[in-house]
């Protein structure tokens, strides 16, 4: 299996931030709002060399997405920034109008998705962002799996025009992907070639797949991984070619399995080349707090849950 | 452009417009968009300066937000008169397959119209992100918008009405139709909103009000006057007193023809109050 190395714990959305950064310093039409969350997006750098172009809405997440839309109107790349769940279900109407409808070339930048904002609990850990944004025309949805590829991430959606929701985490995990790699909207990226399954990641659960795809080669399973940064568009070209090879599949994902990234691929594969799939999801559930590890654990969003998955689906092949 | 009986006359024509849209397809928001007909007029003609093409990002010209998207029969006659797309258009008003969608929209590429607005709102959060990229852009034109009186019950738009206050935005007018209805009622009664002057104010807006909003002088005076009152620190609000229903003896002082049209025996009284000046559509 092709080996990747942790070259250090880093929180994805420091690398949101790195990526501002760096467009702060090369694109001077990218504006930042921020609603009063600035130290949790890691956006200081920015604000400091760029203060003409950082707008503090305080809290006022509506507000925050209807400027946005208005900013684009004279040739702005405005970035929000708040936490996942005020980025998507408060403020969706505003994305609805305002921003997918209108056509407008906002990117929606959100940290703290999923269970590992850990100890706030439930009411901060949205599950259902990744549904309610793919679900609107013409948005793309983008869910980064570490530092790096966040970092890129974030660099590459000021060049794509439209509508984007690009989602990022509060926990340190590790750093694995190439330092200087080009992100590519809606392209898959293989990360182990394998042969009796493909497990399909995104964002916190790409690192946990390649730790079970280590695990499973030594129990003499070969397990295909392609991390699915975008969800949508979907790489619908990848996820075809690897199940056409491996006959079965597992999706992982820190979000609901309703509206999740799981049903994206099970409609590709119902559509194409109906196959077995399993779901590593949260089981329509809100989450609650403790530590991010007690809550991937509990919830059962981790290695050793992605690895009873693909024992379980390769018996239904 | 043009003198008041010429504005007059171009009022009276977009009233016709406006019925005649509503009337054909038999659903439309006539009543707010008879009373705001001579703001539309004076605006388009007389206040904003305007380039000849339209394009998105209007750079170098003023810009137009209408929150309050169902009134959307008066902005698309205003715009299709001052020569944004062909009038005959507004027959398609409503109808399967026009860029005259229920409620504006930038979505079939209707020149004139740079954010989808219908949802309410949400329409000053947007001016005032365009003022912002204005003064970033170092372009000195102003924003204008609309709202419906009823509209500002959405807690959205004191969200932007702090926002603009505390960080200045001074190249930027907020008018707010003030009809006293909203579809269930008198504003008053249906969920009153106290003293929209003081509430303003006390937010840190300069506000004005134009008393005879339905009159073209006075809109172009006291428009003319909140256009001095930019660039002070403050943005600007004016409080436009019309009818809801202006120009049409039974549709006047009541919210009953907020979003109904009017039938054919109806229509014809309607424009037998508005003989046609400037041609139908």
């Amino acid at each position: 299996m092709k080996k990747y190395t942790d070259t250090g714990k880093k929180d994805t959305r420091s690398g949101f931030g790195a990526g501002m950064t760096v467009l702060g310093r090369t694109n001077p039409n990218v504006v930042a709002l921020c609603a009063d969350l600035i130290g949790s997006l890691k956006i200081q750098e920015f604000i400091d060399e760029n203060p003409e172009r950082f707008f503090q809405v305080g809290i006022a997440e509506a507000n925050m997405m209807g400027m946005a839309a208005g900013l684009t109107i004279g040739g702005k790349i405005p970035f929000t920034g708040t936490f996942a769940n005020f980025s998507t279900g408060r403020v969706y109407d505003q994305i609805r109008q305002s921003i997918a409808y209108s056509g407008k070339n906002v990117k929606i930048c959100a940290s703290h998705a999923g269970l590992t904002l850990g100890e706030d609990g439930a009411t901060h850990q949205i599950l259902e962002d990744i549904g309610l944004m793919k679900m609107l025309p013409g948005m793309t949805v983008i869910n980064p799996c570490d530092y790096n590829q966040t970092k890129a991430a974030t660099i590459a959606i000021a060049e794509h025009e439209g509508p984007v929701y690009l989602r990022f985490g509060r926990p340190s995990v590790a750093n694995f992907t190439p330092e200087d790699q080009k992100f590519e909207v809606g392209k898959a990226i293989l990360l182990n070639e394998g042969t009796d399954v493909t497990i399909i990641a995104t964002g916190h659960l790409v690192w946990e797949s390649l730790l079970a795809a280590e695990a499973l080669e030594a129990k003499g399973i070969s397990a295909e991984v392609i991390n699915i940064h975008t969800i949508k568009p979907l790489d619908e070209e990848a996820i075809l070619a690897s199940v056409a090879k491996t006959g079965c599949v597992v999706t992982a994902e820190e979000h609901n399995y309703y509206g999740g990234l799981g049903e994206s691929v099970a409609r590709v594969l119902v559509k194409n080349q109906p196959a077995p799939q399993e779901f590593i999801a949260t089981n329509d559930t809100f989450g609650e707090s403790g530590t991010p590890a007690q809550l991937m654990e509990k919830y059962g969003l981790n290695n050793k849950a992605i690895e009873k998955a693909v024992e379980k689906v390769l018996k239904r092949k | 452009m043009s003198n008041i009986q010429q504005l007059n006359d171009l009022s009276t024509q977009v009233r016709r417009d406006i019925l005649r849209m509503v009337h054909k397809v038999n659903s439309g928001h006539p009543g707010g968009s008879l009373g705001c007909t001579e703001f539309f007029v004076s605006l388009y003609n007389e206040i904003m300066e305007l380039k000849d093409e339209f394009d998105m990002d209007g750079i170098g010209e003023d810009l137009f937000f209408l929150s309050n998207g169902h009134i959307s029969p008066v902005f698309y006659s205003v715009l299709a008169r001052k020569g944004y797309f062909p009038v005959e258009e507004l027959s398609t008003f409503r109808m399967i397959d026009s860029r005259l969608q229920g409620h504006p929209t930038t979505h079939e590429g209707l020149p004139g119209i740079r954010v989808a607005s219908g949802s309410l709102g949400q329409g000053m959060s947007v001016a005032i992100g365009a003022a912002l990229a204005k003064k970033l852009n170092k372009d000195n034109h102003l924003v204008y918008s609309l709202h419906g009186d009823g509209e500002l019950q959405e807690g959205q738009n004191w969200e932007a009405i702090m926002y603009a206050a505390a960080y200045k935005v001074d190249n930027y007018i907020a008018t707010v139709d003030y009809n006293g209805q909203q579809i269930d009622g008198a504003t008053d009664d249906v969920l009153p909103m106290g003293d929209l002057k003081t509430k303003f104010e006390a937010f840190g807006w300069d506000v004005m009000e134009i008393k005879e909003g339905n009159n073209i002088e006075a809109v172009i005076n006291g428009m003319k006057e909140a256009r001095t009152r930019t660039g002070k620190g403050k943005p600007v609000c004016v409080l436009l007193h019309t009818v809801m229903g202006h120009g049409v003896d039974f549709m006047m002082y009541t919210h009953a023809w907020h979003g109904k049209a009017p039938n054919d025996e109806q229509l014809e009284k309607a424009l037998a109050q508005n003989p046609e000046t400037l041609g139908d559509y």
